[in-house]
Formats: structure tokens, C-alpha cells, sequence
């Protein structure tokens, strides 16, 4: 079973904020899938290789050239604030009393 | 039957004869959301009834053709929300490439349908609008997380829909709508303007009434595209005309697929179809895979890892619902809290850990091994069948409410559909029966590339048996 300690630092990691309640019950819920993912452990995999992607394609590169597709407008319509052509943010410091 | 219950092809030779108007034919359409949509939740968001209409040329039978968009793909100017919060607000600002392909054909788009939150689930009950109804009993699911697209299309409230698949979400809501629905080859249809789940395994596919219209509509949304670096520089794929000729076609039973845990009235209905197979001249075997017992494991890793990464994007800078927070990471951590459901934040948080440190190797690593081990079971089944079959869900469509308790009882239920996402190969699921009045569906698979083979396999039992004729009642709703 996952500690709350573990829980929070997933939280933590995942930029997630979780009441209470949630913590708990995905502490309980996360640990069912977690354990039922342990059956993996029942073949030696060690000489397998990993599958990535189904696809044999690695890198696929363009030619690195300017197009029209949004204007600046267009690309901040759907931002929740903005100034001047810009996203506004709450300050990136501080926070702690 | 009213013109909504025709299949497209029906309905474009109707047209062509001048045996039905095209203007007659959207309003079929029209009606029937008037009728049955406050039962049904198809849609999250409906055009404007008289935008459809002046949409329609007289000469072009696609724009009477009403087409629904599940809500996770992108179409320029109408809201975009994923069935969920966070982005409740969102208006597309371009259009998926899918969506291009269908305007170049003047496709009418209808509306946007009702998904599981970012296509999590499998009941398209974790929408954050509520849930969708399956036409056939409206006390139950429809499948998810394609549920809205595959419920409109079998209640006639459009010709043919698109829906999205990353681990069964086109094919199992087919299944329980009785529908047709194709998982198309990893590749072949562009992702550009899909909002991502899970990159190595997401596939657009469409959702129609029958083989024919899937085959038309799956002819144009294929091809290569520069703005998808998954997309395979393919020419086009495309269907005219479908042969039912099955005659010495190699057909494999998963048996895995078919042991304890699968309903036994479905049991029924997939011995049944091999019956049928066989009548028309196909071998039929049973096949092992030995590894796709491992399946639901290996998925539930690799998804929410990739889920969790593709996620991060939602932090309420650039677009989307912001919630209070006095500094950046407060915001952004309320934000993502207040705004993702509780199936996203479950996967989110799985993920997250799967792919953090100390258990990258004993999980996501362990994973994509198996990943390989299960494509590698359906390579070498391959070398001896042309396709293999299974049921596309093991149980029945099931009452709302009745699994939203237990994540991983939901989770088991995907065992049929998911393997195939792992191996990036195609699949269609079609009606093969009905129980109680409810439909079964029948999967059948194909290594890539062989979309062909499975249109005409999946054509050739369509020819051999009524279940496509079939549309649901609605209890009588008039």
C-alpha cells in the first residue's frame, strides 16, 4: 500500500492538488492497479527488448521555415489572462509567509 | 424506416437517383436530435440548426450527410472540451487534419460529442457534462470513451461519425451501440489536432452503420501528413468497392480471448459467427497468444505514463480554466485540481509515479518489455492467419453507475480491445448478435497495413447476417 508521504510526492510532482479525501481514497485505488501491475514480475524479461513505439520511425526533421498560421491575436484568444501580447501570470516567487 | 436509419451509401445513391433531396435527408438527421437527444447526450455541443442547413449544396450528397466530431478533436471555432473542465471554455483555433480532409469533400459537421474526460474510460460516464445513454437501454452505458459518436450514429442523429481509440474508445462503444467501428494501423490517420492521451497509441477511426460507410469515410480521413511526425508517408487508402468474397480466408480464436470472464452469451454469439465464417468458405482455427493475459497491466502503465506527460500542457497559462493560486505553481496546482475529473487525476497520478524515480525500471520500463512480447504474439500469429477474432468486449453493455466505484474492475473490462493499441495494428469491431435486446460485437484483427483484408472479412459476415439492419427502438420515444 502507498504511504501518504508517497502520495503527496506524486501530488507534488504532478503539479496536482488533492483534498483530503482524494489522497486517500487514490492511496487505496492507485495501490489496487499498482499491485495488479505486479503480476508483470511473473516472466523474466531481462533479455527483451523495451518497445518504444510501434513504429520503426526515430527522428523526422523539416526544413525549420516561418509560416502564417496564427497571429499573435489568434494564438492569445483562449488565453484566461493577457496584456499587451503577453500571458499574465502570478509571480513565479515568493508565496511563502 | 426513415431516412436517418439508412446507411450513407444508401442515402448518397438516393440522392444521386433524385429519390431524396438532400435538404429531406439533413432533416432526418435534424429530427431525430430534436427527438431523441434530451434522452440520448449524444452531443456536448450542437451547430446552429439553420448554420446546417445553408451548409447544404444540392450537388454535393456529403453536406447532407450530417457528420458528429467526438469533442477531442479539433474543429476551427466551435468549442473544443474534451468533457472536461479545464477546458470548458476552449474554441479550437484550427482545424484537425482530419477535419481539412472533410471540408475538402464539403462534410457537414453536425456537432461535437460526449467522451470520457480526455477519453479515459470506457462508459462515457467520467464526462464532466454527464453521461451519454446507450440507445438500446437508457438505463445503460454506451461504451466509452467514444460513446457520444457511437450512440448518435445508432439512433440515426447523424449519417457517420469520427471518434478516437487508444485502447478500445472507437471500438467497444461500436460494440455496445451496435455499430460499426475501426481502430485503423497506427500511422495511417493523422493525429495533428487530436488532443493527446496517450501519443503511441491514439488512432482516429471512424463510426458508421455499416462496413460500406466505414470503408467510405475511413478512404478519406487516411493519408500522410507533414504535420504529424507519427504520420507514415503512405499513399491513401482507398475503398470503391468492398469484395464479401471470403473463400480460403485464415481465421484465428484467441483463445485467451475467449476464456472465464467473457459472458457466456457472448460466448454464444462469437461461436456462432465462426459457424458463419466457416459456411462461407474460411478456415477457422484456434490460436494462443500467450502473452495478452498481460494486456491490462502493460496498458495501464504505458497509458497513464504518456497521459501524464501529454497533461502537463494543462497548467492555466496559455488556454483553458485558471484557478486562484498567489504564485505560479499554486495556480498552476489548483488549476490542474479544481479542473481534471477523477479519472484524469487517477491516471495523472499513476503516471506520474510509474515514470518517477525508483520505479521507471520496476514499472514503465517492465511495461514497454511486455509491450514488445505482446506485439511479438500477434507477429507470429500472423504468419499462420489472415485475421484473428475475438469478442470486442467480454461483457454485456452494463447499467450507469454500476463500476464507477471500482477503477480496476472498469480497467479489466478493456482486455479485448487494448492489446491491439500495443501492437499499433488494426481492428474493426461488428455487430454479431444480440442479447436481451442489447448488441454484441465481434473484433476482428489484422496485422498493419491490412485494413483491406479487414473491410472484407468484416463485409463478407455483414452480407451473411441481418444484426446491421438492426436500429434501436428508443422505447417508443416519439
Amino acid at each position: 500500500m502507498l504511504s501518504i508521504e508517497e502520495v503527496t510526492h506524486i501530488e507534488r510532482l504532478a503539479r496536482l492538488k488533492l483534498s483530503d479525501q482524494e489522497r486517500e481514497r487514490y492511496r487505496k485505488q492507485l495501490s489496487d492497479v499498482l499491485d495488479y501491475a505486479a503480476r508483470l514480475n511473473a516472466i523474466d524479461t531481462s533479455n527483451v527488448p523495451p518497445m518504444y513505439h510501434v513504429l520503426p520511425v526515430t527522428n523526422v526533421l523539416r526544413e525549420d521555415i516561418p509560416n502564417d498560421n496564427f497571429s499573435q491575436g489568434e494564438a492569445l484568444t483562449n488565453a484566461p489572462i493577457q496584456e499587451n501580447g503577453f500571458f499574465v501570470i502570478p509571480p513565479i516567487l515568493g508565496g511563502e509567509e | 424506416m426513415e431516412l436517418a436509419d439508412l446507411t450513407a451509401h444508401k442515402l448518397i445513391e438516393l440522392i444521386e437517383k433524385r429519390e431524396a433531396s438532400p435538404l429531406e435527408v439533413a432533416h432526418s438527421f435534424l429530427n431525430r436530435i430534436e427527438k431523441y437527444e434530451p434522452k440520448v447526450k449524444a452531443y456536448l455541443n450542437l451547430k446552429d440548426k439553420e448554420e446546417v442547413i445553408t451548409s447544404i449544396r444540392d450537388n454535393e450528397p456529403y453536406s447532407a450527410l450530417l457528420i458528429a466530431i467526438k469533442d477531442n478533436i479539433l474543429v476551427k471555432g466551435l468549442h473544443t472540451t474534451c468533457a472536461s473542465k479545464i477546458l470548458s471554455n476552449f474554441i479550437a483555433p484550427y482545424n484537425a487534419t482530419v477535419i481539412e480532409k472533410l471540408n475538402l469533400q464539403n462534410f457537414n459537421i453536425v456537432g461535437k460529442t460526449n467522451l470520457d474526460e480526455f477519453a479515459m474510460g470506457s462508459s462515457t460516464e467520467n464526462s464532466a457534462f454527464g453521461p451519454t445513454r446507450n440507445p438500446w437501454d437508457l438505463e445503460r452505458v454506451p461504451g466509452g470513451s467514444s460513446g457520444g459518436s457511437a450512440a448518435s450514429v445508432a439512433i440515426g442523429e447523424c449519417a457517420w461519425a469520427l471518434g478516437s481509440d487508444t485502447g478500445g474508445s472507437i471500438r467497444q462503444p461500436a460494440s455496445f451501440c451496435g455499430v460499426v467501428g475501426l481502430k485503423p494501423t497506427y500511422g495511417t490517420v493523422s493525429r495533428y489536432g487530436l488532443v493527446a492521451f496517450a501519443s503511441s497509441l491514439d488512432q482516429i477511426g471512424p463510426i458508421t452503420k455499416d462496413v460500406t460507410d466505414n470503408a467510405l469515410l475511413y478512404s478519406i480521413i487516411n493519408g500522410h501528413d507533414p504535420n504529424d511526425s507519427t504520420s507514415l508517408k503512405l499513399e491513401p487508402h482507398k475503398f470503391t468497392h468492398l469484395s464479401q468474397d471470403i473463400k480460403g480466408i485464415k481465421i484465428g480464436v484467441i483463445r485467451e480471448l475467449l476464456g472465464e470472464g467473457v459472458d457466456s452469451t457472448i460466448k454464444k454469439c462469437i461461436n456462432d459467427a465462426i459457424e458463419t465464417f466457416e459456411s462461407l468458405g474460411a478456415t477457422v482455427d484456434e490460436v494462443s497468444l500467450p502473452h495478452i493475459d498481460y494486456s491490462v497491466p502493460t496498458y495501464y502503465i504505458l497509458a497513464p505514463a504518456e497521459a501524464s506527460s501529454n497533461l502537463a500542457r494543462f497548467d492555466g497559462v496559455r488556454y483553458g480554466f485558471r484557478a486562484l493560486g498567489k504564485i505560479t505553481e499554486d495556480m498552476m496546482s489548483n488549476t490542474r485540481g479544481e479542473g481534471f475529473g477523477p479519472e484524469v487525476k487517477r491516471r495523472i497520478m499513476l503516471g506520474t509515479y510509474v515514470l518517477s524515480a525508483g520505479y521507471y525500471e520496476a514499472f514503465y520500463l517492465k511495461a514497454l518489455k511486455f509491450r514488445n512480447l505482446i506485439a511479438s504474439d500477434f507477429n507470429s500469429a500472423f504468419k499462420n492467419f489472415d485475421v484473428l477474432i475475438s469478442p470486442t468486449s467480454p461483457i454485456l453493455p452494463f447499467k450507469l453507475g454500476e463500476k464507477t466505484e471500482n477503477p480496476l474492475e472498469m480497467y479489466l473490462s478493456d482486455i479485448c480491445t487494448i492489446p491491439i493499441n500495443l501492437a499499433g495494428i488494426p481492428a474493426i469491431s461488428i455487430p454479431c448478435g444480440f442479447v436481451d435486446n442489447l448488441p454484441v460485437g465481434l473484433q476482428i484483427i489484422g496485422p498493419a497495413f491490412s485494413e483491406a483484408t479487414l473491410f472484407r472479412v468484416a463485409y463478407g459476415f455483414e452480407q451473411a447476417t441481418p444484426f446491421h439492419n438492426n436500429r434501436p427502438n428508443m422505447g417508443g420515444i416519439e
